[in-house]
């Protein structure tokens, strides 16, 4: 499996809104167990829309070795 | 190429909010069903562990971000670094309680004997005469709260369109109170099963560490 370079990265502050589940064309991104957004790496293929709607701006796209 | 979605039901409780808002004006006893808007919510959190209100069910967030991102009427920036606060979202929710339980303890002396104030609070502050409103038929404790709970659902709904203007679309769901108390529901509740996950998933990393927090 070819992965992207890039991947979105969720920051703590995260307020588990859910506006990045609805726009991922992958359906990469879930809101883990109403706490915070959790992104399937092997899913997220580093678009940026999920960055561009959040109201929080904790989304950020980065490189992937960056987020581990 | 674009993902095709299928329209859910759910996808149209941005009508119910709308109803809600003009209902209330026609009969201010409409209010009470603002009742569900509060404890749907809630009870989504304590018992399903969730915020699924917030993430499927909101019709305000849905009408929002309609406004916001169908119609253009957002400037679509990211809100200021204050906004996003965990102070601002606490702070927020404690004066918002506060607000709540003055209104609570109006409708209190309402039902003790004192007279009905025929008014809808907007904003906090001001004081909107709303003398149309027929409650005579109903005990004047009901009517009381109706007044009070309508203040602060127009007070909500006209922050968080002004957010939605200045900011993106669904910046009202940063600092919401229903938002902040459900997330710190599934905190209380899913925080620990949260943090083991994390550890051992094949997720994102930076939101592992901070979910439990």
């Amino acid at each position: 499996m070819i992965l992207s370079r890039k991947m979105a990265s969720i920051g703590k502050e995260c307020v588990a809104c859910g506006c990045c589940t609805r726009v991922c064309p992958k359906e990469a991104i879930q809101i883990a167990w109403g706490i915070s957004a959790r992104v399937d790496q092997e899913k997220c293929v580093g678009c940026g829309k999920c960055a561009k709607v959040c109201p929080a701006a904790v989304i950020d796209i980065v490189e992937r070795g960056a987020a581990q | 190429m674009k993902k095709a979605t299928k329209k859910k039901w759910s996808d149209y409780l941005w009508i119910a909010e709308l109803c809600y808002l003009f209902l209330g004006l026609f009969n201010i006893l409409f209010a009470w069903l603002g009742m569900l808007f509060f404890c749907i919510p809630l009870f989504v959190a304590i018992f399903g562990g969730s915020k699924a209100y917030c993430n499927r069910y909101c019709g305000r967030g849905q009408l929002l971000g309609l406004l916001g991102e169908k119609l253009k009427l957002s400037r679509n920036v990211p809100p200021p670094k204050f906004l996003r606060s965990p102070w601002f979202r606490y702070g927020f929710l404690t004066f918002f309680m506060i607000m709540f339980g003055l209104m609570l303890f109006s409708t209190y002396r309402v039902f003790t004997g004192a007279p009905l104030s025929q008014t809808v609070t907007l904003l906090w502050v001001f004081k909107l005469p709303w003398q149309w409103a027929d409650v005579s038929f109903v005990a004047p404790w009901i009517g009381q709260f109706a007044f009070g709970f309508f203040g602060v659902m127009l007070t909500s709904t006209i922050v968080g369109l002004v957010t939605m203007v200045l900011f993106r679309p669904l910046s009202w769901c940063v600092y919401c109170p229903m938002g902040t108390m459900t997330q710190g529901i599934c905190k209380l509740r899913n925080g620990k099963k949260s943090k083991e996950y994390g550890r051992t998933g094949k997720e994102d990393s930076r939101t592992a560490e901070g979910a439990g927090q």
